[in-house]
């Protein structure tokens, strides 16, 4: 069977299975809605927040851009699985104890005022629409390439499926069908690694056969000759990096930081019954991460191997079929600058002939290897499984910071529980289509996204919440000013750099050479430091706010 | 007894933190440290194919993550059982 009547079987049963899942699983209240009703077991929702967590960028980007940056990519590795270590110990446990339903909820409540609920409000909603963006591109981006639609059909298709789960069932529908998207994506994930492992190394698990050596009978260690093969085009060695020791250090923790002040994983701990559980999940979620990001950077490595023993020095009326698909796609472009009929993969910009994008190195990799359609498809079916799972979180985040944080909390306080309800189900419905919008018109500054998305992240959320509960004398003048200052300082720099605003400027021009991606790191330690000053010199909160952060901080359900 | 109450919250309190200090300054190190600071030095030991700065940077790091956060439950779920088996709001 060829791979297009592949895909249609397997994406097809799994999109039967979500829709399965959602029917069975309807949301009855908001209790519900919000946090499924707040008796999700820890395995259930580390599986559950394992997928929330890897978007389409984990599963179709990561590997590939590790491929292209070497040791360099490192900053993803830890920076994507670093955060579960401060989340299970300075946030998830403390904030389920708060017992409420939103990270807005928390500040608040905390701050005793709904401005900074409302800055919350604000920062979340950005946060999860720059992120969700991405979301619904990646799935038109996988139905394009793999059932030969239009992009933006592959975009509604995705939406109408998240409509399902996330409007009818809340965080109840999303919870399940996030177990189950974890299980396929992680399957097709492993499939082909497994099978390229073999061929390379002879090793069946991936992050054996990264540091074995070759099967080809040549001895080498497979990562020797990669460095061999890198020096001779001209590229640096792979095992080291070109980034700075500085930037390196921001960035990562930047990615840190802003994973354990993203809204749309910490309320997944809500769902757990206690406390212990909050702390037991963030340990389980981090192994069902763990075996994807350990798994990736070996991927990378193989893939990059592969590619250029394959393409290097290759005549172009020799290369292998699937080359000339994604010529089609236009995310592989050759041009024969010296006439040769040989492909040149080189450092050297001027000599080199081939550009490839790195988003098709996990897509293009079971061809690559030559494994056979249906694994193929099984890669198609878990991309579209990884994009579907996170935007649904973040949906739910958007619909929630609607119906409870502004309408609940602060315009109709006296709204019945249906009547939020519904509008909980507005709320996502609303977002799935601004959503879709955004798939299917992409606004030009996408790439910059994720990079903002946690630099907000890292510059608003995290302190709040950190100092909230860990400096009882924290008021809401110091967290307030915080916030905006964190938030404004990051956009500001992000704008500056990313999209030329203020002056524009280079990568000369970085201050202490800091690019917008690590950024977040400054922007977080302005917000600490000004937060503890400010709050010093004001009026200290009052004593059922002490009360509640001593409650927080005692153990118990 | 309400005094006893604080001062039983402040040493669960105190312990948690102690513990937090801890595995935060190990999470540090395996990452931050081995995998960035002093990468270049451990980059001259090589451990099977990989050498080992590298190999911190791209997985161990990642493994000692997860150990931290079990290592942590089982510390946290010890002293929540001492400290619930001393209720401090039962006379």
């Amino acid at each position: 069977m060829d791979i297009q009547i592949w895909t249609y079987i397997i994406v097809g049963v799994t999109f039967l299975l979500y829709i399965g899942i959602a029917l069975r699983s309807k949301a009855g209240s908001t209790n519900e809605f919000y946090v499924a009703g707040g008796g999700v077991s820890p395995l259930a929702n580390g599986m559950a927040t394992a997928a929330d967590w890897m978007s389409a960028a984990s599963f179709i980007s990561m590997a590939g851009l590790i491929s292209f940056m070497g040791y360099d990519g490192a900053v993803y590795l830890m920076g994507w699985t670093g955060g579960y270590v401060l989340l299970a110990l300075m946030l998830a446990p403390y904030l389920r104890k708060f017992g409420k339903f939103t990270v807005p909820d928390f500040i608040g409540d905390r701050y005793y005022s709904n401005i900074a609920r409302s800055v919350g409000v604000i920062c979340a909603l950005i946060v999860s629409f720059t992120y969700v963006a991405g979301q619904m591109r990646g799935v038109g981006v996988v139905f394009a390439r793999f059932l030969e639609v239009p992009v933006n059909t592959g975009v509604i298709i995705g939406m109408v499926i998240v409509f399902f789960y996330a409007v009818i069932g809340g965080m109840k529908g999303i919870t399940y069908t996030q177990v189950a998207q974890y299980c396929v994506l992680i399957f097709a994930y492993m499939v082909p690694a497994i099978f390229i492992s073999l061929q390379l190394t002879g090793e069946w698990l991936p992050q054996i056969g990264f540091g074995s050596r070759l099967a080809d009978g040549s001895g080498m260690y497979l990562l020797d000759k990669l460095d061999g093969l890198h020096r001779e085009l001209g590229f640096a060695a792979y095992t080291t990096g070109a980034k700075s020791t500085l930037d390196i250090f921001a960035i990562t923790f930047a990615l840190m930081v802003g994973t354990a002040g993203l809204p749309h994983v910490i309320i997944r701990f809500f769902t757990v019954p206690h406390v212990r559980d909050a702390r037991l999940s963030a340990g389980y979620a981090l192994i069902f991460i763990a075996v994807l990001y350990t798994t990736a950077p070996a991927i990378a490595a193989f893939a990059r191997t592969n590619l250029i023993e394959t393409v290097a020095d290759t005549e172009y009326s020799a290369v292998p079929g699937w080359f000339k698909n994604w010529e089609t796609t236009g995310l592989i472009t050759f041009t024969d600058k010296n006439a040769d009929g040989k492909i040149q993969y080189l450092a050297n910009p001027a000599r080199n002939e081939l550009t490839i994008d790195r988003d098709i190195m996990v897509l293009a990799n079971p061809e690559i290897a030559r494994l056979p359609n249906w694994v193929v498809a099984l890669v198609a079916a878990g991309g579209l499984a990884a994009a579907l799972s996170t935007a649904a979180g973040l949906l739910l985040v958007i619909s929630t910071s609607i119906s409870h944080d502004l309408i609940k909390k602060q315009i109709k306080p006296d709204i019945s529980d249906k009547g939020e309800l519904l509008w909980a189900r507005i709320g996502a419905g609303l977002a799935v289509i601004i959503a879709g919008y955004f798939g299917i018109n992409p606004p030009g500054f996408v790439a910059a996204t994720v990079a903002l998305a946690f630099g907000l992240a890292a510059a608003s959320f995290f302190p709040a919440i950190v100092l909230g509960i860990f400096d009882q004398r924290m008021n809401k003048e110091g967290a307030v000013a915080g916030m905006v200052t964190g938030t404004l300082l990051m956009l500001f720099y992000m704008v500056k750099f990313k999209l030329q605003g203020f002056g524009g400027g280079n990568e000369s021009d970085w201050w202490l050479g800091i690019s917008p991606e690590g950024f977040g790191t400054v922007a977080m330690l302005v917000n600490f430091g000004l937060s503890m000053v400010i709050s010093r010199l004001t009026p200290p909160p009052p004593a059922r706010v002490k009360a509640m952060v001593s409650a927080i901080r005692t153990p118990g359900d | 007894m309400i005094m006893k109450k604080k001062k039983q919250a402040a040493g669960y309190w105190q312990k948690n933190l102690q513990y937090l200090t801890g595995l935060l300054a190990v999470w540090f190190t395996c990452s931050f440290g081995f995998g960035i600071l002093w990468v270049e030095k451990l980059n001259t030991i090589k451990m099977g194919g990989f050498k080992l700065g590298f190999w911190f940077a791209q997985q161990g790091a990642i493994y000692s993550f997860v150990i931290i956060i079990f290592i942590y439950v089982f510390l946290m779920n010890k002293l929540d059982k001492k400290f619930i088996a001393n209720p401090p709001n039962k006379k």
